[in-house]
């Protein structure tokens, strides 16, 4: 139904538009990043697509990517971009909705905030930035939302050590010399 | 000076042991009558509400009147997981909480991390704070947490909670370095 809207937006943006795809139910739009902006006001704007409700935002690391029986090698090298950033957007009027993806080198993972289009996605873009050290530019006010300041790194890359902790407090109260235990012997 | 008195070493525990009958009545009004503050985190509180809730009634066993401000208890029920985040906000809860104080490690979250091991979850409250008593289960039933609660009873008596080992230590330590000197 809504490959309407795909075809309207390769009509109007074709040149920003990499390419497309429809996945269960799911229209995909992967768009460059330079033009992010004016195809998204585009899509708010324009009469036949009314984008007013926005969904979702957030990221998706693709480091060493592969199905579970395969080998990484097939699907994953260096020199493809690393993350991809995903809007998910509905028109409550028209009543259809589409997904932007943006795809972002590891190097460089940087693109225009839509914060001031849409001011839901504000803490959202602010989550990917927590989560996955995507810069949002010309966003408001870029900070951690859910971790604190201290935090080093971004926890929900592919490469951060699972348990890896950056604990905040600890104990101080326990004696200088702990009590040494033997080693239980077994008969 | 010079003494050192760091560990419960065996040849101490008859020394530590002793209670005067001061001591003994002491403990015993306060096992009788803790006062928990709850800190709720996650879901076991709905179990810590079965709890406190007539059906199990924490307060038949004198526990029975949640304070909601950490200076006006000594019962510190940390109920869910702990972030790391909220570290510091439990450690300061506990030190404000009046002297001698207990913690109960409520659910094994609270006791170990339980099944999260990742970069957000502390495993266990005791990394900050001395924990009295651990209560395992995802969520506890009620029945443990009021077994858990005579075990503490058991320990307030017999002057074995954290707090009260130290002030015992550091009185020991006071009546050692007075005999030298
Ligand atoms: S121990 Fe289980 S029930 Fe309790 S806070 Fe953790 S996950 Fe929730």
């Amino acid at each position: 139904m809504a490959q309407k809207v795909l075809d309207a937006l390769k009509a109007a943006h074709g040149a920003a538009v990499d390419r497309t795809a429809s996945a269960h139910t799911d229209e995909i739009a992967w768009i460059k990043r330079d033009q992010l902006l004016a195809v998204a006001t585009w899509l708010k704007n324009d009469a036949a697509m009314l984008f007013d409700a926005p969904v979702f935002c957030t990221a998706i690391d693709w480091i060493d990517y592969r199905p579970l029986d395969r080998p990484p090698s097939e699907f994953w090298s260096e020199d493809k971009p690393r993350f991809t950033v995903a809007y998910q957007l509905r028109s409550s009027k028209h009543r259809h909705r589409i997904r932007i993806e943006i795809e972002l080198p590891e190097a460089d993972p940087k693109l225009p905030s839509l914060a001031g289009l849409w001011p839901a996605f504000n803490w959202q873009e602010r989550e990917t930035f927590d989560m996955y050290g995507i810069r949002f530019d010309g966003h408001p006010d870029l900070r951690r939302i859910y971790l604190y300041e201290e935090f080093v790194g971004y926890p929900l890359r592919k490469d951060y050590p699972k348990e890896k902790r950056q604990p905040l407090v600890r104990r101080d109260d326990l004696p200088m010399n702990p009590i040494k235990v033997a080693p239980m012997e077994h008969k | 000076m010079g003494v050192e008195i760091t560990t419960t070493r065996l040849e101490d525990a008859a020394k530590w042991a002793k209670q005067s009958t001061l001591e003994k009545a002491t403990n015993w009004g306060r096992k009788f009558s803790l006062f928990s503050y709850p800190f709720v985190t996650a879901c076991c509180g709905m179990e810590f509400m079965s709890v406190a809730g007539p059906k199990y009634d924490l307060a038949r066993f004198g526990a029975e009147f949640p304070r909601f401000s950490p200076r006006q208890s000594d019962l510190l029920m940390v109920v869910g997981t702990v972030t790391e985040k909220q570290g510091p906000a439990v450690k300061r809860v506990f030190d404000q909480m009046a002297e001698p104080k207990w913690v109960i490690a409520f659910g094994v979250c609270a006791s170990t991390g339980g099944f999260y091991q990742n970069y957000h979850t502390m495993p266990g409250v005791d990394q900050v704070i001395p924990v009295d008593v651990y209560i395992p289960g995802c969520p506890p039933r009620p029945e443990q947490v009021l077994d858990a609660l005579i075990l503490l009873m058991d320990r307030i008596q017999s002057g074995r909670g954290h707090s009260q080992l130290r002030d015992k230590r550091e009185q020991l330590i006071a009546s050692a370095s007075s005999d030298e000197g």
